[in-house]
């Protein structure tokens, strides 16, 4: 059977595209994050805003939240952490794999907020590393998609251990 | 009997009361400690209250005694309250248990136990309710120094 010849052309221009390798894993990167919320208090009121229709973190590819630490690579600590808890957020942290960063949301994950007393950490940074700290209390949907595109601009200029020399 | 319950109470058990009081619209009694498990019961079966809504404690660090035990009751039938109190001394804070009475009495126990040290003699499970195994001391007295923390984590350096 005799076919048409191919007419169908590639656009001039877009055949290929030159790029660093590392800026290339970096872009893929930062607009997949898949964020684990470690939602403990009133701040999940905020984190719920942000998330939904309004806000709407899904621009950012932050979108589908996993409640598996090990699908994840973006701890979002919302709220009060107490001594008692400490253990399990570590432990989900530890279950993490690498990249993961972490998202210290809200004055309490920060630095404990108000609550300087017997029961609560004053910041989650006393425990795990911390990549980024949101302020407020709660903080307001603009400051966490302000401090979300921070954590991408810092995504997107990382160097990324997977470039290697044969890759 | 006539009159409205807490008349009711106030005839039954004002006599041996160290202190009689309307608070807020709840009477408060403030009795012996060895009268609380006598007059808890005739609350609940005399009067009808069927609920105990909490135990809790108020720490006084410059008076002797040194501790108010507090307890609610509150009736289903009548929707009145009733407060108890209990003074205890600080080198012995203990009172009888309520656990036979009122199942609800030992989660209140546990963590009136955990924040005052309250003793509780009867309730065989005093184990750490809000807080967690191995702290040290009683958070809510008010000789804890408000910011001593007792991490399970060791903080990163
Ligand atoms: S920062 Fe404020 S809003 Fe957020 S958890 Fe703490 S107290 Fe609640």
């Amino acid at each position: 059977m005799n076919r048409p010849a191919e007419t169908r052309r590639a656009p001039p221009g877009l055949e290929f595209l030159t790029t660093k390798k590392d800026e290339f894993v970096g872009w893929a990167r930062k607009f997949s994050l898949f964020p684990y919320p470690f939602v403990t208090a009133c701040c999940a009121m905020e984190f719920m805003s942000v998330s939904s229709t309004l806000y709407d973190t899904d621009r950012f590819g932050a979108a589908l939240p996993r409640f598996s630490p090990r699908q994840s690579d973006l701890l979002m600590v919302v709220g009060t952490i107490t001594h008692k808890q400490a253990p399990v957020l570590r432990r989900v942290y530890e279950q993490m794999c690498e990249p993961k960063w972490v998202i210290a949301f809200g004055a309490c994950a920060t630095s404990g907020g108000f609550y300087q007393n017997y029961a609560a950490l004053a910041g989650i940074d006393k425990i795990i590393p911390v990549d980024l700290y949101i302020p407020g209390c709660p903080p307001r949907p603009e400051t966490v998609i302000d401090g979300i595109m921070k954590l991408q601009d810092r995504i997107a200029a990382d160097r990324h251990p997977i470039v290697t020399e044969t890759f | 009997m006539a009159g409205t319950i807490h008349e009711q109470v106030t005839a039954r058990w004002g006599g041996t009361a160290e202190d009689v009081a309307l608070a807020h619209g709840t009477l408060a009694l403030v009795i012996g400690a060895e009268r609380l498990v006598e007059v808890a019961r005739s609350l609940k079966d005399e009067f009808g209250f069927d609920m105990l809504l909490d135990i809790t404690a108020v720490d006084w660090p410059e008076r002797v005694p040194r501790f108010d035990v507090v307890y609610h009751f509150y009736t289903t039938r009548d929707f009145v309250r009733v407060r108890l109190k209990v003074r205890v001394p600080a080198d012995a804070p203990a009172v009888d248990s309520l656990v036979a009475l009122y199942r609800s009495a030992h989660y209140a126990e546990r963590e009136c136990h955990d924040m005052y040290g309250i003793d509780f003699r009867g309730n065989d499970d005093l184990r750490p309710l809000l807080l967690y195994e191995g702290f040290v001391g009683h958070p809510l007295r008010k000789d804890y120094p408000k910011d001593r923390e007792q991490p399970l984590v060791p903080y990163r350096t």
